[in-house]
């Protein structure tokens, strides 16, 4: 049955047909995005994963916000947010934040070179549908563009307090969300799949 | 058009919610699993309403404390002052900082309730086997799964402010238990949009069209 695809929302059953360059396959009738074409999909991905590596590591290691009130001067990165949560008492928030900004990106972007790497070279990597779908089950869990607005918020709260000075690692956070989410989108999973069916 | 209705249930056909493939549905569908990925298949995800409803009556249960109980505690010059989400969206409105206020209310108020509020809708329609504007609650249930993450900008907020804001005697701000309530709100109507099976709102087609 490798020809038809079901809806995954109506499950409506559909023929499979070539697409146009970045066409989309929608549901007759729900509306929902079947497939879409995606040129170039596994270069593309793994391009935007290797600079997410890059940028992620960056971000993680500086600073992105100071404050000033006075002569007292504070910087902070989410590792030092994280761990003052921590040590207030509130261990299951910090570790919800430590998830859903530091260990899901970072597990997305592991997966995905662990999935890439190999199949660039021509080769299938060893448990490849568990990987693919662990790292398709942490979708929801990446929530970097969301800290982005929460980092504006506090800009915002914290205008009054004192003076904010941006810190190096504002850019790469701006710039990582950016490229995960490239990374999301261009990622083809039927093609992946695909392959994994006919070469086993 | 009677060919354009044929759903993979009705022609014995189980989709792989992990790689799509169609798959023969076996005799006996809880040891089934996709010839193509291994992963383990059912027809519809498995006791979806049931499931949903219960993530949906904790969320409702969570969503109260996390309104009530402090999100935020400022201690400033030896004085203590709590902040809840409602606290803080009112003094952003009376500072004139109006969009900053309104980025918060939509956040942490609007948009969990409306993503309660959709799943029940969702849950009670199907149950009654509604077909009404299937294709406009499909809709709903897309954007139930898009906006629940948004909820999370308070407790990032509150992390940035705990870890910033930490002058000693001159200020100091802690994070309140409502966060804990709140961040459970956040988690649990995930869940819920998760467990919840679009493809049952499309089932009472086929009952009529059969």
């Amino acid at each position: 049955m490798d020809a038809y695809i079901a809806c995954h929302d109506c499950d409506l059953i559909h023929r499979i047909d070539p697409l146009p360059t970045k066409g989309a396959a929608v549901c007759i009738r729900c509306g929902a995005v079947l497939y879409k074409h995606k040129p170039n999909s596994l270069d593309r991905t793994l391009a935007f994963a290797m600079a997410g590596l890059i940028l992620f590591i960056l971000a993680n290691s500086f600073p992105f916000l100071g404050l000033k009130i006075g002569a007292q001067f504070r910087e902070t990165n989410l590792i030092t947010g994280i761990y003052e949560l921590y040590v207030q008492g509130m261990q299951v928030i910090a570790i919800l934040v430590l998830l859903t900004t530091v260990l899901v990106p970072f597990t997305q972007l592991m997966c995905l070179f662990y999935i890439l790497l190999p199949l660039k070279f021509g080769r299938l990597p060893k448990r490849l549908p568990g990987v693919l779908r662990f790292l398709h089950s942490l979708q929801p869990w990446s929530m970097m563009e969301v800290f982005m607005v929460g980092i504006l918020v506090s800009v915002v709260k914290l205008g009054k307090m004192g003076k904010i000075i941006p810190g190096i690692s504002l850019y790469s956070f701006l710039a990582l969300i950016f490229v995960l989410t490239a990374m999301t989108v261009s990622l083809d999973a039927h093609l992946i799949w695909q392959k994994w069916g006919e070469q086993r | 058009m009677t060919h354009a209705l044929r759903t993979a249930r009705n022609v014995g056909l189980t989709s792989c919610h992990s790689c799509h493939l169609l798959c023969q549905s076996a005799k006996q569908p809880a040891h089934m699993r996709c010839p193509r990925c291994g992963a383990r298949l059912h027809d519809r995800k498995p006791d979806s309403i049931a499931r949903t409803w219960a993530l949906v009556l904790a969320a409702i249960i969570f969503y109260i404390p996390a309104n009530v109980l402090p999100i935020t505690i400022v201690i400033s010059l030896g004085k203590a002052q709590s902040d809840t989400i409602m606290s803080g969206v009112i003094y952003f409105i009376h500072s004139g900082m109006w969009p900053i206020a309104l980025v918060i209310f939509l956040a942490s108020v609007f948009v969990p309730l409306l993503k309660l509020l959709i799943l029940i809708f969702l849950l009670i329609s199907v149950q009654r086997k509604s077909s009404w504007r299937q294709q406009d609650r499909t809709r709903l249930y897309r954007i139930t799964e898009i906006i629940g993450r948004w909820s999370m900008v308070d407790i990032f907020v509150v992390t940035i402010l705990v870890a910033l804001v930490h002058l000693g005697g001159l200020a100091t701000i802690h994070a309140g238990p409502g966060a804990i309530f709140f961040g459970a709100v956040v988690v649990t109507t995930i869940f819920a949009a998760m467990s919840f099976d679009p493809r049952l709102i499309w089932d009472t087609e086929e009952i009529i069209h059969e």
